[in-house]
């Protein structure tokens, strides 16, 4: 099931939020090129059109390039910081979670889901199958 | 395509700085005006003469209002175009249109910052422009910025070309030798490849030693016509060619993380300037870090893409090398206040003057500057040239 981005009441960010807060995780298409995009816009990045389709992508992705950021214990620890391209297309920013953030490497399969810290939702990612 | 009359139309007579390294007891417009003044009188001319400005500022939206005000002159043509780091370098092209027109006559192109010393701290200023320029798809994953986001081109490109961490430690130490030689730098104690593997790992593989200085300075030029250029105090450098891109802010809106806007930029600037890489005697390039002059040094064409390990690696960019690049030491090793695009302008003047003393390259008759901004965001390329490259 596709939803028009021009049908909604608010911009495509508060969409996608309000989405990702119900537990689902929807990027756009673009209706006339055919391109998935992300992050979330009100035209496409590509040619221009507002005609934008939301859509559930299958939510797997592949480790495009991954850095581990270096924190004392008491501050947090290490954690990882990875760029994701979907299997639509586009890429992302996120985290690969469930894996010492050292073992995260360029090309692994990972998978989205949702994270929830309290009222926020973050769409996060963890390895594909048992090992990626 | 650009109107080849403004090749060599304009150049820069006059260059300044001030509060290099730690400005204490300074506000950043202190320095900034101490720099300009510096600029104005390097160039022969009174600070009544500038009749144009340019400037930006990290944290002031407005910063050309109290500049000026400061100052104390009355411009017809104000630019306070902000687009990080590469700033001052994007300043030039409007400001070659504005003289050729004749819109103006002096421009004064100047940047100042006390983020060292300042008692503001950066974690307060991370967090208000958190705010006031959100990044709603990154800044949840606690990226460093923006030192994260350059960590994560250095990975790829290491994956994609195979370039070593070693090869990236070689753009430090070949700066470090350049600063070795220069009473301005920051940073003149011995360097080597093993010392910047070993120093702290901050974002990898980016450790403290892949990164840029956090200091203190200022920084201004002033560009006028070429007629008048001539009849002024200091040997006049031309203006060639200057292009600035941009093809996106956030990292992870970036097509492909080994592939910078500098592409378009630099194309751009050498048609203009009608000249080709092998023809540069010198380049200085923004080093924030130690990926950007490997991407840089392959997006100019100095070398094939994901060859730039190569290029730098035995010393190539360091004094004695092939090639020379970052000659002051550049924001690795001399100075690095916040938006370092300002010192790259200065140091090729000095090359192009024969005023670079015991970093001097024989023989500087051509030299590029290009500036970056963001993270891999903004690209400005500019060609610069001696009176026999006119």
């Amino acid at each position: 099931m596709t939803v028009s981005n021009q049908t909604l009441e608010t911009g495509a960010e508060k969409y996608y939020q309000t989405q990702l807060q119900a537990g689902a995780f929807t990027i756009q298409r673009c209706g006339d090129c055919d391109k998935s995009i992300f992050y979330p816009r009100m035209i496409c990045p590509h040619c221009g059109s507002d005609d934008l389709q939301w859509y559930t992508p299958s939510g797997k992705g592949t480790v495009y390039s991954v850095t581990v950021v270096r924190n004392k214990p008491e501050k947090g620890g290490d954690h990882n910081v990875a760029l994701i391209d979907l299997e639509e297309g586009p890429r992302m920013m996120s985290r690969v979670q469930d894996i010492a953030p050292g073992e995260v490497h360029i090309g692994q399969s990972v998978v989205a889901c949702i994270q929830r810290t309290g009222d926020e939702a973050l769409l996060v990612f963890v390895p594909a199958g048992d090992k990626a | 395509m650009i109107d080849p009359k403004l090749r060599g139309a304009t150049a820069i007579v006059g260059v300044g700085h001030a509060g290099l390294g730690l400005a204490e007891g300074y506000t950043e417009m202190e320095i900034l005006v101490q720099a300009a003044t510096r600029a104005v009188r390097d160039a022969g001319l009174t600070m009544q003469d500038i009749d144009g400005i340019a400037t930006a500022s990290v944290s002031s939206t407005m910063w050309v209002m109290p500049v000026i005000e400061h100052l104390g002159i009355r411009p017809t043509f104000i630019d306070n175009t902000m687009v990080g780091g590469s700033s001052f370098v994007a300043h030039l092209m409007p400001a070659i249109q504005a003289l050729v027109s004749g819109q103006c006559n002096a421009v004064l192109v100047c940047y100042g910052s006390t983020q060292r010393s300042s008692t503001v701290n950066r974690a307060a200023i991370g967090k208000m422009r958190r705010m006031m320029d959100p990044q709603p798809y990154e800044t949840p994953y606690e990226p460093l910025s923006p030192l994260s986001s350059y960590a994560l081109a250095a990975a790829r490109h290491m994956h994609q070309y195979g370039t070593t961490r070693e090869q990236l430690a070689e753009v430090a130490v070949a700066a470090r030798e350049w600063a070795r030689l220069n009473p301005e730098a920051t940073m003149r104690d011995p360097l080597t490849v093993e010392q910047v593997l070993s120093s702290r790992m901050v974002s990898d593989p980016l450790t403290v030693r892949d990164c840029c200085l956090v200091s203190d300075g200022a920084g201004a030029y002033v560009l006028v016509r070429a007629d008048r250029a001539k009849t002024l105090r200091q040997k006049p450098v031309y203006v060639l060619g200057n292009s600035t891109a941009v093809w996106n802010r956030q990292i992870s809106s970036m097509d492909d993380l080994t592939v910078t806007a500098a592409q378009q930029s630099g194309k751009i600037a050498y048609e203009m300037a009608g000249v080709k890489p092998a023809d540069i005697d010198v380049a200085e390039v923004y080093d924030a870090f130690t990926i950007n002059t490997i991407l840089f040094m392959e997006d100019l064409g100095f070398c094939k893409k994901g060859e730039g390990g190569d290029f730098v690696s035995k010393g190539g960019i360091a004094p004695g090398g092939h090639f020379p690049v970052n000659t002051n030491g550049g924001g690795l090793s001399c100075v690095h206040p916040g938006m370092y695009g300002m010192f790259i302008l200065i140091e090729a003047v000095r090359q192009l003057r024969g005023q670079g003393e015991a970093r001097q390259v024989a023989n500087a008759q051509l030299a590029l500057v290009h500036g970056n901004g963001g993270t891999l965001s903004s690209q400005s390329t500019a060609i610069l040239g001696t009176e026999a490259t006119l």
